[in-house]
């Protein structure tokens, strides 16, 4: 089987988050990036069906050469080859449009993708994919089993979960649960000094997204606790103090 | 023990020092700990356990003779992927790390660097893999800092040594497969070899009742004529050149290591601090919690430039036994301190097992003594800047 994984480059969950003061832009001085969680679980059921079954995975990147560290990582962890598309992302439109271009001259049994990424966390990319190269899209994936030419697919929803199958080749986006992300080992991390990592330039994409600024959250305020028998002081304090009714 | 949510301290960005590689091999030894070690260490300390099943975990990790060339089963990495391994593996536990440094420094490095052709082939594959554990036969009862009065010895029975003697707090001893001795010929120099588990007189009783260590294994080796074949004798080195070469090995990972258990009590530290909450704030935000915290920091962001300028020199072969001392002393030294120090900020916390920092405390008792005292390491220094020799004797 030929599986085509995607991974995003992104800021460590434990990372302090700032912007510019124009709020253009994100502050990535002291920043330590990692691969997307989800794209890693995905990278790992990758992995645990071709050495069930034979097969090759080739993990792909949109990003500037700054991401090839993380690339050299999914390599460590045992990818066969990568490729890094090579342009900074713009938006998902981008990011899909330039691995669907790949994935569609290179004809793969399964793209795996992450449910979605940490940071700018848009779950768009996977569909987005699937449509451009009209297969098949399963997002949500707990369990991905394959068979044949038909994947068995697990889907966490409200109160349950779905089985769906479906015809390879088709487009994944992987949850927890579908594998364990693994830790590179020495060897890994020896053998992915010398195996390829292609770079390849962009196609033109639309500009379909303008980011207009960003803004962090608000501080979590004071949590002011009310008597559950005190009805009138809950009625006073949303009143005149928190001004909503 | 509570979820492992350590978060290295980096106050003057000296990961912008280390290449991509390092990073990856630091990181992946870290992810390692907090998903292996971390879950399981304060229980087998307290049951003064070896968590034996880490051995092949800490063989993949690398962690098993990194910067041996890879045609003997080794890393074939430089010397600061070494320390850094180490430190992930001492940020853990110090027992941890010593199983590594024995491995690795002890076991390993006096095979490859004086070993035969044959005895390279024969042994460091196994040992790179952790199918075969080595233990380093160097300190007696009697002679500690003065390894060089051993009284171990071996006699030359044509074909074979004849080998006599013991050696007391050797790490892994009760369960390696292989030993690496020095012993004395009858010319009273100093030989190295290698003693297998199975050789007829060799024994290797476990030492109870540590305080400190609890889980790496310690023990004696007693040698009762145990019959040594010749081509298991070190042939290429001779006196006490020998040991110290694979001390200063070791010392090196262990100034690495040390920096390790001071992270991680600094970290435990700042948490604890920020979290616990006294006369209606967080202690943090007291005068004398934050002059423990900035000091620990500071004694840290020292002691990693410290280790890191030694790696460079180590990868150019240039870093002196004298240098490697200093950063030993010094490290271990920090990482003691900061110990105590966090076991405040932690209060009565401190002291229990949720928390690593007494055990770090006492673990660091041991790495403060073994691999060169404290005292032993100041002489050092003392010795090379005066050209005066105050050891004595």
């Amino acid at each position: 089987m030929k599986i085509l994984v995607c991974i995003s480059h992104v800021p460590d969950t434990t990372s302090k988050i700032n912007f510019t003061d124009d709020k253009k832009s994100f502050v990535t001085q002291g920043i330590q990036y990692i691969i997307n969680p989800s794209d890693e679980i995905a990278l790992a059921r990758a992995l645990e069906l071709t050495e069930k079954d034979g097969g090759t995975v080739t993990v792909i990147n949109v990003g500037d050469n700054s991401t090839e560290a993380t690339i050299r990582k999914a390599l460590a962890i045992g990818a066969t080859d990568a490729v890094r598309v090579n342009a900074a992302p713009r938006d998902a439109f981008f990011v899909a449009k330039q691995i669907a271009e790949y994935a569609g001259k290179n004809s793969f049994d399964m793209i795996l993708c992450g449910r979605e990424s940490i940071d700018y966390n848009g779950s768009q990319v996977p569909s987005m994919v699937a449509e451009m190269l009209s297969l098949p899209a399963v997002n949500s994936v707990k369990s991905l089993n394959v068979e044949g030419s038909t994947a068995t697919l697990d889907r966490e929803i409200e109160g349950g979960k779905e089985v769906v199958t479906c015809p390879l080749p088709c487009v994944v986006s992987a949850t927890e649960g579908m594998a364990e992300p693994r830790i590179p080992n020495m060897r890994g991390i020896m053998s992915a000094r010398t195996k390829p990592l292609t770079v390849i330039e962009p196609v033109t994409a639309e500009n379909m997204q303008q980011i207009v600024s960003y803004d962090k959250p608000q501080p979590r305020t004071q949590v002011k606790l009310i008597d559950a028998a005190n009805v009138a002081a809950l009625v006073d304090a949303l009143h005149n103090e928190a001004k909503v009714i | 023990m509570a979820k492992d949510r350590f978060q290295a301290p980096d106050y003057y960005l000296i990961d912008e020092l280390l290449t991509d590689e390092h990073k990856l091999i630091r990181d992946s030894a870290r992810e390692w700990v907090k998903r292996e070690v971390s879950p399981i260490i304060e229980d087998a300390c307290q049951k003064a356990e070896f968590p034996k099943h880490l051995i092949k975990g800490l063989a993949e990790v690398g962690a098993f003779g990194p910067y041996i060339p890879t045609e003997y089963g080794g890393g074939g990495l430089d010397q600061i992927s070494y320390g850094l391994i180490m430190q992930e593996l001492e940020r853990g536990d110090s027992g941890i790390r010593s199983t590594a440094s024995v491995q690795s420094s002890l076991v390993m490095y006096p095979i490859y660097t004086y070993g035969t052709e044959e005895q390279r082939k024969k042994y460091l594959p196994k040992l790179a893999t952790g199918q075969w554990m080595g233990c380093f036969g160097l300190t007696e009862p009697d002679h500690g800092s003065n390894p060089g009065g051993m009284v171990t010895n071996i006699k030359d029975k044509g074909s074979h040594y004849l080998l006599n003697g013991a050696k007391m707090w050797i790490s892994n001893a009760p369960f390696a497969d292989i030993a690496v001795v020095w012993a004395k010929d009858e010319e009273g120099t100093i030989r190295g070899l290698i003693v297998e588990r199975g050789m007829k007189g060799f024994t290797t009783p476990e030492t109870h009742g540590k305080w400190s260590l609890r889980a790496s294994a310690t023990g004696e080796l007693v040698f009762d004529n145990v019959e040594v074949p010749k081509e298991n004798l070190l042939p290429n080195v001779k006196g006490l050149k020998g040991p110290l070469g694979c001390l200063n090995s070791a010392r090196y990972g262990i100034a690495w290591g040390a920096l390790g258990a001071a992270m991680d009590c600094y970290d435990s530290a700042l948490r604890y601090s920020k979290e616990r909450k006294q006369f209606g704030r967080p202690i943090g935000g007291f005068q004398l919690q934050q002059k423990k915290l900035a000091e620990m920091l500071t004694e840290i962001t020292k002691g990693q430039l410290l280790v890191w300028r030694l790696g460079k020199l180590k990868n150019e072969n240039r870093a002196t036994p004298a240098q490697i001392s200093m950063a030993k002393r010094n490290n271990v030294y920090t990482a003691l301190w900061c110990a105590r120090e966090a076991r405040q900020i932690h209060g009565g916390m401190g002291i229990t097992g949720e928390y690593p920092i007494m055990r770090h405390m006492m673990n660091l008792e041991s790495v403060i003594t073994y691999e060169g005292t404290h005292d032993i390491h100041l002489l050092i220094t003392g010795m090379d800047i005066t050209g005066e020799n105050a050891f004595g004797g």
